[in-house]
């Protein structure tokens, strides 16, 4: 037993003599194989990550929204439907919901307004979430002036501002209420942006969607589920920036796994052929290749996979932030509760490491099996 | 010191590192347990849809809300010219009267 691992320790050995050799040329090939690694492994940690954190959070969301559709578009829905639909059985209740979208012109920046009629806040006053107060450097007792349908600007009283936590749901919000948002956009009497309806049991909900599409031709009903679905194939691998990413990536793997699979140098067959010549066997020049393989592919893989979960999860995957930003003024700061999915990191080993031992062992063997004298004049 | 000593206790080095990470993972995820209520506490009061992930246009910034036929939303043959519309993929299945 010891004796076959002193073996594989002196083959290993010999290997990673023949590596240090060509440190240059191995150092880079580590290098673009680490990053490759790494680029991959941060989309999945920050992909899981997110789809994690959507389930978890939108677990709170209503079972159900019905959106009013005019000419293919949403449009206020007259708040007259809740009694029909709060009729059908199993739903436990329908209530009007108020929001929209707020341009602010000075900073360009795209606030989400809602309102609420739960007390909260006071009359011109609102809740703003911390990517507002960061934006517009608010703070709580501040003014927050809104410029109404006329133009004119109204005043509302910052009463609070949401902890930085809730960045990931709220950093975009000012939340007021409801009568101050239909004075501010001059919002029809008898409607609602939508209605939110809540169900008794939750097995029902397709159904009472199916019957509420049926009963007002004229709306859209949208599951809980569908929202949740939304996420989980949010940054989809088919999705347009993703793919790209990915099919550079895979294309560099696949450019020097082939560079390694058309052949060796003429130094590595004259070593070749020498080792043979002084009595190694072709499966001993074999397990030496696999072991170069090994060295590099192992090292590049734990190497990525280690500095990618610091990228994403320590640096709150700063690499990424201008694609996610892209021309967003307000860009929520958050971090991300890590998701490590065992599975999808053993389908990275076996396709990252997996080809490219392969591609060192292919010319190898045929190297190995030549005359020694031949591999050597060569 | 062997080369294969050496690259054996580099390889151990980088096992210790990423199982250290599988704890860490594990430790955050139990103290973002109070994080992650608030903010469903907070969804569920406003009956909030969609995370703030992109607040350059109103198809990226709600999504789940969002047109499926309509991809680009701005108005007929408009360009996709936000980035974010490249990242975020079309809401799924909508239950709409035929």
């Amino acid at each position: 037993m010891n004796r076959c691992i002193e073996r594989h320790r002196n083959i290993l050995d010999f290997a990673l003599s023949s590596l240090l050799r060509r440190k240059g040329k191995n150092l880079s090939l580590l290098s673009v194989y680490t990053l490759i690694v790494f680029i991959i492994a941060s989309i999945v940690f920050f992909t899981q990550a997110l789809k994690r954190e959507a389930a978890l959070v939108l677990d709170g969301a209503p079972d159900l929204v019905v959106q009013r559709m005019v000419a293919g578009r949403h449009d206020p829905i007259p708040i007259a439907y809740r009694e029909r639909i709060a009729a059908i059985r199993g739903v436990s209740e329908v209530r009007p919901r108020f929001w929209g979208y707020y341009y602010e012109a000075v900073t360009g920046a795209n606030f989400t307004l809602v309102a609420s009629n739960d007390g909260q806040p006071s009359v011109k006053s609102v809740f703003i979430g911390s990517g507002v107060a960061r934006n517009s450097s608010l703070t709580e007792g501040d003014f927050l002036p809104l410029r109404d349908v006329k133009g004119t600007p109204v005043l509302f009283t910052v009463g609070k501002v949401f902890p930085s936590a809730s960045e990931l749901v709220a950093a975009d919000l000012i939340q007021m209420r409801e009568d101050d948002f239909r004075t501010l956009f001059d919002f029809p009497t008898g409607r609602a942006t939508d209605l939110t309806v809540s169900i008794r049991n939750k097995g029902e909900v397709k159904t009472i969607a199916a019957k509420i599409a049926q009963q007002f031709p004229d709306t859209r009903p949208i599951l809980k589920s569908e929202m949740l679905r939304t996420y989980d194939s949010v940054f989809d691998w088919r999705g347009g920036m993703v793919i790209v990413i990915l099919s550079v990536a895979v294309l560099s793997f696949i450019i020097f796994a082939w560079d390694k699979a058309t052949g060796l140098s003429a130094e590595e067959r004259k070593e070749i052929g020498i080792l043979k010549s002084i009595g190694w066997e072709t499966g001993d020049v074999l397990l030496m290749k696999s072991f170069e393989g090994v060295v590099i592919s192992l090292t590049a893989y734990l190497a990525g996979v280690s500095l990618a979960y610091a990228h994403v999860f320590f640096f709150s995957a700063s690499l990424f932030e201008h694609t996610l930003k892209g021309w967003s003024v307000l860009y929520p700061q958050f971090r991300l509760a890590p998701v490590v999915d065992p599975y999808l990191f053993c389908v990275l080993f076996f396709l990252t490491v997996g080809p490219y031992i392969v591609a060192t062992i292919v010319p190898s063997w045929l190297a190995a099996t030549v005359d020694p004298d031949a591999a050597m004049r060569s | 010191m062997r080369n294969s000593t050496l690259f054996l206790t580099l390889i151990c080095c980088q096992l210790l590192i990423c199982a250290s990470f599988v704890l860490h993972a594990r430790v955050s995820r139990a103290s973002a347990g109070a994080r992650l209520a608030s903010n469903r506490e907070l969804v569920r009061r406003l009956e909030l849809t969609d995370l703030c992930l992109f607040t350059e246009a109103r198809y990226t910034r709600h999504p789940a809300m969002a047109d499926r036929h309509a991809a680009f939303q701005d108005h007929p043959m408009a360009l996709e010219h936000f980035p974010s519309g490249s990242l975020v993929t079309p809401p799924d299945f909508r239950r709409e009267a035929p």
